[in-house]
This record gives structure tokens, sequence and C-alpha cells, in this order.
């Protein structure tokens, strides 16, 4: 939670600065954030290339464990796919672009934000990034507040799915707890799996 | 879209290649300042936005929504693959 509060914090700071207009227009018109989102995007990468868990992960994954992703995954998709139906200011894309985010706010709303803005225009595109942002935000709350409700009514693997792509770190704590210990593996092999792809699926839907 | 991609599959060989070096294992660390460094720039962007600044409560509002709905769809879905693939097995 301290981790999504300084994120929360940064963009925060952002906005207040942007809103005094303490900082030069160059910084936001020039290609300042194209470049350091390269180099995250490069940074990812490494991260990915280099994971010594990563073939560990690999060789023990079973078919059935697959599911679990995938229930997140389609059942996200679709539910983005129906949401658009309510927000005719987007397309069906638009939301699907956002939906992938799968609870990673920070990358997936700097991807939207990016990616949107040659199609979009700038004006749309941060607007389409600060819904990215928000959304994913609500979502990882959602999952961390809503997991003994989850347990309830549709059984264990319910805050994993719900908790998308964070369930490897921000919500594994309150996972362990309500879902039990047993699924802990689940729940990091989960958020590792759906949190690689986020950035596909954040920049296929952009590209439609 | 495909620079994007192409950059992190470029990252992905080089980690690999290099992924015998130590710190290269750390790098959680310079990722997550990154991160935060975007974040802030998109703050900039967003506040200096008259137009979404007027426009945050819409725009939260249809954030909200679109987390209820995500939200919804995967626990849905969990649900179903719960009942139907995972629940035998627990009560074995």
């Amino acid at each position: 939670m301290k981790g999504s509060l300084i994120v929360v914090g940064f963009f925060a700071l952002g906005c207040l600065i942007g809103w005094g207009k303490l900082v030069p227009d160059s910084l936001i018109s020039g290609n300042l954030t194209m470049y350091v989102l390269y180099f995250l995007m490069f940074q990812v990468g490494i991260s990915i290339g280099c994971d010594k868990k990563l073939k560990d992960i690999l060789c023990s994954i079973r078919p059935k464990l697959l599911l679990v992703p995938l229930a997140t995954i389609i059942g996200t998709l679709i539910f983005s796919a129906l949401v658009s139906l309510l927000l005719t200011q987007w397309s069906v894309f638009d939301c699907l672009a956002i939906g992938s985010g799968f609870a990673y706010y920070s990358l997936s709303s700097i991807l939207i934000t990016q990616l949107k803005e040659p199609t979009l225009g700038v004006q749309l595109a941060t607007e389409l990034g600060t819904i990215a942002l928000m959304a994913n935000i609500i979502r990882e709350i959602f999952a961390l507040l809503g997991a003994p409700l989850f347990v309830k009514y549709f059984g264990r693997l319910a805050p994993i799915c719900a908790g998308g792509a964070t369930t490897m770190d921000t919500t594994l704590p309150i996972i362990t707890r309500y879902s039990g210990k047993d699924l802990v593996f689940v729940s990091i092999f989960h958020g590792i799996l759906v949190d690689f792809t986020v950035p596909f699926f954040v920049s296929f839907f952009c590209s439609l | 879209m495909f620079t994007v991609i192409g950059i992190m599959f470029g990252g992905i060989a080089v980690g690999f290649l290099l992924r015998k070096i130590e710190f290269l294992q750390k790098i959680g660390k310079p990722i997550s300042y990154t991160i935060l460094l975007l974040l802030f720039l998109l703050g900039v962007s967003v506040g200096a936005n008259d137009a979404i600044v007027s426009n945050l409560s819409t725009l939260g509002g249809q954030a909200l929504l679109i987390a209820l709905a995500t939200t919804t769809g995967s626990v849905l879905a969990a649900w179903l693959v719960y009942r139907f693939f995972f629940k035998e097995r627990s009560n074995a």
C-alpha cells in the first residue's frame, strides 16, 4: 500500500506543478516522455531477460494453472468491451487498452498516453491515459478491499483474478490471508504472467 | 507501438545475454524510479491541461465504471474456473 501511495503522490505532485505552470512548456510538448518511456521499456526487457526465476516458472507450469491467468484476461477483456457500450465517447479498443492494464496502472497509463497520441491527438490521449491510471488504481483498491467478499461469493481464486498483474507483490499479502496459503504460488505465478502480458495487450489494442 | 515492443525485446535479449552480471538482477529499483519519473511527467501534462483538470470528475467517473467492469469480469471468470476445475480437488 505504501508503494501505491508513493506512486499516486508523484502523479499528484506532477499535477500540482503542471497546474501551477511551474515548468517550461518544452518539458510537456517535447519528446522527453517518449525517450524516458523507451528507456523504461528497455529496462523492463532486461528484467525479463535476466530473470533467473523465469526458467523455473516456465518449467513448473501445469496446464491447469494457466486457467487462472486466462480467466483474468478473458473476464477482464469481455467486460471492458461491454463497458465500452456505456462509454460512448471511447471506442471499444480504447476500453480494451485500459482494461488490459490489469491493475498495472503506472505502465499502462503511460503506454496508452504515448501510443494513442498519433491517432487521438495529445488532448484525448492524455485524457485516456488519465482514465487508465485511475481505473487501474481503483481496480487495485477493489482487489485489496474486496478480497474477503470475493472469496465468500466467488471462490478462492476470485481475489487472484481481481488483482490482475499485482498479485505477486502489492495484493499478495491480502490474497494469502483470504484465499489461503496454498494458493500463494498460484498467485505469484498468475501475477508474473499477467504482468508480462500488459505491454503486449496495451500496445496491441492501442494500435487497432 | 513496434518501437516500444522492439525496444523491450532488445532489452530481453541484452538481459538474457548479460544475465550472469550481478547488478542487472537488481533492475527492479531503477525501473520503479523511471516509472515514478514518468508518472510525474504524466501528472505535469495532466495538471497543465485545463480541459482535463475541469473534466477530472467525469474522467474519474468513467475510470470507476471501467474498474467496476474489469473487476466484475475477472471475478466471474475466476468463479467459473474455480467451480469447474479446482473445487473437486480441494474437496477430495
